[in-house]
């Protein structure tokens, strides 16, 4: 009546059994068993990735462990260049004598129009983002459309135009594009690719492998907003709450705070996975600790009322127009006042600082008055959600 | 936030925590078992242990729905979800736990219909709406669920729904704390009573614990300041040499439990004589099977269930985890072999799992990282 073990778990201990034996002597000094099952579960951590599962998940697209894994292990590996290699939300180019950055990103937001914009806007702005907190200013961006059969004429006319709106606030402009029908119901009604150059003309070096220990994280403003915007508006969990996406350009903001503080080490707009997710990139690059305390990380009360009730935690959810900064501790005063002088950034504030112990995790000081290690999420059980 | 703030007050969980360190008697070592995973959640969440003298021990129970679930079940789910015209709906902690075969987000990749839903009523609005459709919920989880699994039969039945059935795993909590109590292998001081449970069964049903084995139970709510309390009540009837039922979530749970409730659940189920449980093997009288009036939604009977044994994973030691024999890291493949993203065992699946909850939120050497916390103090 007993079947066998199924093949999956034997190649995974078997993996693990391989693993152990190439471990090397544990390090001389023990302090007791509990630390050295964690310097274990450290070592197998830092394993080069391998994708296990047979097909895509929606875990790969949640912007969690399963997407690094993917990007790691399958995009990584096949077109490996140093260019690439940093995994920045842009790259850095040297084209003629020019220094310029280069990104890319898909959109397939549900629903299309949601409170506080629409999937046209979040194009824009989206890649505005990925540009400015790589240091550069904006400039081109081009636009790919894949639509879906019989989707309404109204609606692309209206994700056009708030799509020139947003180009215009961001001061961009949309200069080469692409558009493609599929049959009805293989694609969602219109997915939207955009790329984009700006112009890196600043004498900045930026990146999450430049933290070093003391350095202050600033995040820009309330967190979460979108994220809960998008799963409120998809009506599936009869909430109702007035809160709205925060999407918006940040190239504004960021040149205030370059030029305030040329310094800045590093900036990642919080996206998918959400300001956790960023913090944790910032502690495995540069190999330091984050300690972050939850009551110094702004949330609006709907927002963390709305995801007390879905139980989801704020820091994994994922906004359009907010940053986090990693500036030299003593100049996080300036930093603040100078994100603070714009619209974008009044509720800026310090949520934590860089440590040099414990390398690669990143701990949160609870309101409770506890700590806690805040983690990559494997993937989100809630459908997509930018 | 209203009603939730008041119950992570720091200031409050300092003063309890003096008046708990006060409790314990020099040289005992307590351990004291939380029974929920919804505790032990809350718990690694908000970092409680961090008020907690070393000499108090938390031992995490067995009280996780998807946890206790055995892979033959998972797999009997996934065989019932690959026939012909059947849309299998489930909660989603269950999407990311094993089976022989992978998961059912697996499956789900693969090509098999299965959704997720917020509560078992959704499953209806899909029978409706796919009337040429097989519409199966996967019902898991304690007497906390159950009762809304049986208002979605019977008002499946009230509608005559033809296409709509329910796979059914249900457990009880009272026989699981039984074998736990009855197991050679552990000594435990006292219990932190599930809430949830509570709310349905009320708080009559652990007297036996109290008055057989001698030892303290409190019913616990799931903000932190609750669990600390509830600890402090159980060191208090430990210091004073007794053993008692008490109820620190009055607000929610009644001493008599939800008579609506519990009438339900017994309008459209009945006990199983055993049910194999993950780690615990089989319990008698311990889960619940879709009573013969209901038979037309019993998808055990509907459909052609493979009712496969398959074994624990031998490495796996979740059976020892959820008895609270093994600490999380004490197995000897967690965090390598085993993880979140390749779970072996289901207590490294669901948030409220043992080993996730220790593996997201606890993976450090508290004594270090108290270190680190006071140099990184601005």
């Amino acid at each position: 009546m007993t079947t066998q073990q199924p093949g999956w778990i034997e190649k995974a201990l078997r993996e693990h059994d391989e693993h152990h034996e190439h471990a090397g002597p544990a390090a001389p000094a023990i302090p007791d068993r509990e630390q050295q099952v964690l310097d274990r579960i450290d070592r197998a951590r830092r394993r080069r990735p391998k994708v296990r599962e047979e097909r895509i998940t929606m875990s790969h697209g949640a912007g969690g462990k399963a997407t690094q894994t993917l990007i790691e292990a399958i995009f990584l590996d096949a077109f490996r260049n140093p260019l690439l290699e940093p995994l920045e939300d842009a790259a850095v180019l040297a084209v003629g004598g020019a220094r310029i950055a280069l990104t890319t990103d898909s959109y397939v937001v549900s629903p299309l129009f949601f409170p506080g914009g629409d999937i046209g806007e979040l194009a824009i702005n989206g890649t505005v983002n990925d540009l400015a907190v790589s240091g550069a200013r904006p400039l081109y961006l081009s636009a790919g459309f894949i639509l879906e059969e019989g989707f309404p004429v109204a609606d692309l006319t209206r994700i056009a135009a708030s799509m020139h709106d947003a180009a215009a606030a961001a001061g961009i402009q949309v200069v080469t594009g692409d558009t493609k029908v599929v049959q009805r119901g293989k694609a969602d009604g219109c997915y939207i690719n955009t790329a984009g150059v700006g112009a890196l003309d600043r004498d900045v070096s930026l990146g999450t492998a430049r933290a070093r220990p003391g350095d202050a994280i600033i995040v820009s403003g309330p967190i979460g907003d979108h994220g809960v915007t998008i799963m409120l508006a998809r009506g599936e969990l009869d909430i109702e709450a007035d809160v709205q996406s925060d999407t918006a350009p940040l190239n504004g903001l960021v040149a205030g705070l370059l030029d305030a503080v040329p310094a800045v080490r590093a900036m990642r707009d919080a996206t998918r996975g959400g300001v956790a997710t960023i913090l944790n990139e910032i502690a495995r690059s540069a190999e330091v600790g984050v300690l972050v305390a939850e009551e110094g990380i702004p949330v609006r009360p709907e927002v963390r009322g709305a995801a007390e009730l879905l139980g989801i935690d704020p820091m994994y959810v994922a906004c359009e127009g907010r940053l986090v900064a990693v500036v030299p501790g003593d100049q996080a005063d300036r930093a603040l006042a100078a994100l603070r002088a714009h619209p974008l950034g009044v509720h800026a504030s310090v949520i934590g600082q860089v440590t040099a112990e414990p390398p690669g995790i990143v701990q949160l000081k609870t309101a409770f008055g506890g700590t806690r290690i805040v983690d990559l999420l494997v993937g989100d059980p809630l459908p997509r959600i930018c | 936030m209203k009603f939730v703030d008041e119950f992570r007050d720091a200031d409050k969980a300092h003063a309890l925590a003096a008046k708990i360190a006060a409790l314990c008697e020099p040289g005992r070592q307590y351990k004291l078992m939380e029974v929920c995973g919804g505790h032990t959640h809350t718990i690694y969440k908000h970092g409680l242990e961090d008020y907690l003298p070393e000499s108090i021990t938390l031992v995490h129970g067995p009280g996780c729905p998807v946890c206790v679930i055995p892979m033959g079940r998972v797999d009997d789910a996934m065989a019932l979800a690959a026939q012909p015209d059947v849309i299998m709906t489930s909660f989603g902690d269950m999407m990311r736990v094993p089976g022989s075969n992978g998961s059912f987000f697996d499956a789900k990749a693969a090509g098999t219909d299965i959704r997720m839903v917020y509560s078992p009523l959704d499953s209806l609005k899909i029978a409706r709406a796919n009337p040429g459709k097989r519409v199966v919920f996967m019902a898991i989880g304690f007497e906390t669920t159950a009762p809304s699994t049986a208002m979605t039969i019977m008002r499946a039945a009230a509608e005559n729904l033809p296409n709509f059935s329910v796979f059914c795993n249900h457990v009880t909590i009272i026989p699981a704390i039984k074998a736990i109590l009855d197991s050679p292998d552990l000594r435990l001081d006292g219990f932190v009573g599930p809430g949830h449970v509570s709310t349905v069964i009320g708080c009559r049903p652990y007297e036996f614990i109290a008055r057989d084995y001698g030892k303290p139970v409190v019913v616990a709510g799931f903000e932190p300041l609750d669990i600390l309390q509830s600890i402090y009540m159980l060191m208090l009837q430990l210091s004073e040499r007794r053993s008692a039922v008490q109820n620190q979530y009055s607000r929610v749970v009644p001493w008599d439990g939800n008579s609506t409730a519990l009438r339900v659940i017994g309008e459209t189920m009945e006990l199983r004589p055993y049910f194999e449980w993950r780690g615990l093997g089989f319990i008698s009288h311990s889960a619940l099977a879709v009573r013969e009036e209901y038979a037309r939604f019993d998808a055990e009977l509907l459909f052609k269930v493979p009712g496969v044994r398959v074994a624990d994973p031998k490495a796996c030691q979740c059976g020892e985890v959820l008895k609270g024999v093994l600490k999380p890291w004490e197995c000897k493949v967690f965090g390598t072999a085993c993880t979140p993203e390749t779970p072996i065992g289901t207590c490294m699946v669901s948030p409220e799992g043992a080993c996730a909850a220790y593996y997201n939120y606890g993976r450090m050497n508290r004594h270090r990282v108290t270190e680190a916390a006071e140099v990184g103090r601005p």
